[in-house]
């Protein structure tokens, strides 16, 4: 369980986040929507100690964020931020192994072998591997970033904004991955989206944040409503509801 | 990039040979430590300098820094003229060895550490900052040592001009053992660093997400590229640089052709092959400067030139790509 407790956090005197609490028990796909500088990115990297926590107190279940070894939240969670600026010259294989050194520090073991292996196949990277990151589209390099988060094998996933980049089909299969990985290997997933619809789609909870608080919280039914959509992102575009889940028409 | 290696091991072989036995001239008893002597020196000046500036790359992420770029070299310059403008060239000439070598080792590592340690207490670890806050630093140190060397008697500058090229004619055997004192700890500590750089070179959030903090790292590193480049320099002088130019190449071509060489991610592979290269080119420099070509110019003045025109051809091939 993620535990978020009164967490604010100021950026040159600007207030980024404030008196955020929450809580994200274990399992199901959770999407931040908001809009631009709502501070969903800042709450993801507070989590993942990307960012230093100013004020309040994030737990990953009994690792307290700050405080915690860092190896012991890198097996537990792994995020994979919304700029990857990757400085080394990597091949994709690689970039994937390297999600495995908090497990064996730099002497990769058969069990790391396997696991690269699979989140290759799983993003379906496999013919890729030997190609440097610089050499590839800007989609496959974002499956290449989350792949490594997956390989990782934590039991909680933070991917910011993973759909940058990627066609309809990557976005969708990807989406429908994380699904599978949550229901199926109990892992959760809190992920930034700004596509309304692919949190409507693919997610089971869904937290609203705007100007630094969360305004809406609940399953997708619940929190994605005009009213939603006027109030926090000021636009009137319409929601029709189709298969029992909203979809916004834009 | 085993072969690689291999073929590596074999150059440094033929050139130690080299250096050892050509133009042998007297007897072994004496040519065998003198010659030794020198090429231990050489082959620490080539391991550290390698070494400091694979780790500085890394931390820095970029590939055309050395750390020279922070005044390193012009410090020891400084302190070299400030002793001849205070005590005269005759007093600088007195000066027992050891004093000298502990004087130069402390100035050049405590004022790095206090650099860094200024710099990296303002929070962030910000790199670029660090990195331009030295080049200033270095034009400022320079330009104080020119302000000493225009007030002192010219015959005593030339003292000061044949001190602050990298010799390597000539070396004292307690210099050589208090510099390996100092250096091989770091050497081993950078190479058990080995597979945290590799996860440091990915940047800092990608570090800071693997559990390893870049800025821990990155203070250790700095620590020890002050004291490689500290060892290294008080050993033989700055390895390039002198009055010239305003940084030292040595480190950036050694460390692009391993690079080259040996491409790879993985400092396993780099470090090695970046220490080997570098004991390669001073070793068989020398060699061919001294032994085949019978020239008398320095071997760091070659380096200098052929190592300002691949950092211009790697400018400018940055620039395109």
């Amino acid at each position: 369980m993620i535990e978020v407790k009164g967490v604010s956090h100021d950026m040159r005197g600007q207030a980024i986040l404030r008196d955020v609490s929450l809580s994200l028990p274990r399992g199901g796909v959770t999407a931040l929507i908001g809009p631009n500088g709502a501070g969903k990115s800042t709450l993801l990297s507070l989590i993942a100690r990307l960012q230093r926590l100013q004020r309040g107190r994030i737990t990953v279940d009994d690792l307290t964020v700050g405080a915690c070894a860092d190896r012991d939240l890198a097996r537990l969670l792994a995020i994979m931020p919304q700029s990857s600026a990757i400085s080394a010259r990597l091949r994709v294989g690689e970039l994937v192994g390297m999600g495995r050194y908090p497990w064996h520090g730099g002497r990769p073991g058969a069990a790391d072998h396997a696991a690269v292996e699979a989140a290759l196949a799983q993003f379906d990277l496999t013919g890729l591997r030997q190609r440097f990151l610089d050499e590839i589209s800007g989609g496959q390099r974002q499956r290449a970033l989350v792949a490594m988060a997956c390989a990782q094998g934590t039991d909680y996933l933070l991917l910011d904004e993973p759909l940058n980049n990627l066609d309809i089909a990557a976005s969708r299969q990807l989406m429908a991955l994380l699904r599978v990985m949550a229901r199926d290997q109990g892992k959760s997933v809190v992920i930034v989206l700004h596509d309304i619809n692919y949190a409507a789609g693919f997610a089971d909870r869904v937290i609203a944040l705007a100007g630094g608080r969360i305004v809406a919280d609940g399953p997708p039914t619940q929190v994605i409503t005009p009213c939603l959509l006027s109030g926090v992102f000021s636009t009137d575009a319409r929601i029709s509801v189709i298969d029992g889940r909203p979809v916004v028409v834009v | 990039m085993i072969d690689r290696f291999v073929l590596l091991f074999g150059l440094l072989i033929l050139s130690i040979l080299g250096f050892m036995t050509l133009g042998a001239e007297g007897s072994w008893s004496f040519l065998l430590p003198f010659r030794g002597a020198k090429l231990a020196a050489l082959m620490l000046v080539g391991c550290c300098l390698a070494t400091a500036t694979v780790l500085f790359q890394t931390i820095t992420g970029n590939r055309i820094l050395t750390p020279s770029v922070m005044g390193f070299d012009a410090l020891y310059v400084l302190v070299l003229t400030a002793l001849v403008f205070g005590l005269g060239a005759a007093g600088y000439a007195a000066l027992p060895v050891p004093l000298l070598f502990a004087l130069n080792m402390g100035v050049m590592t405590g004022a790095g550490l206090l650099l860094f340690a200024l710099l990296m207490r303002g929070g962030r670890g910000d790199m670029v900052k660090l990195v331009l806050t030295g080049i200033v630093l270095g034009l400022l140190i320079r330009a104080v040592t020119t302000f000493l060397q225009r007030m002192i008697d010219p015959s005593e500058f030339q003292t000061i001009q044949s001190a602050s090229f990298a010799r390597f004619t000539f070396v004292d055997r307690r210099l050589l053992a208090a510099t390996a004192l100092a250096a091989l700890p770091a050497l081993a500590l950078a190479w058990r660093m080995r597979f945290r750089l590799d996860v440091l070179a990915l940047g800092t959030e990608a570090a800071t997400g693997l559990g390893e903090p870049p800025r821990r790292g990155q203070r250790q590193a700095l620590v020890l590229i002050c004291v490689l480049v500290a060892a290294a320099t008080a050993l033989a002088g700055p390895v390039s640089t002198g009055f010239a130019g305003p940084s030292s190449f040595f480190g950036l071509v050694v460390v692009s052709l391993a690079h080259l060489v040996t491409p790879s991610p993985r400092h396993a592979v780099l470090l090695p092959s970046a220490a080997l290269i570098a004991c390669i080119v001073l070793i068989g420099g020398q060699t061919v400067m001294e032994r085949l070509l019978h020239l008398a110019t320095p071997l760091p003045v070659v380096i200098e030139l052929l190592g300002g025109l691949l950092f211009l051809f790697l400018l400018l091939r940055k620039a395109q790509g």
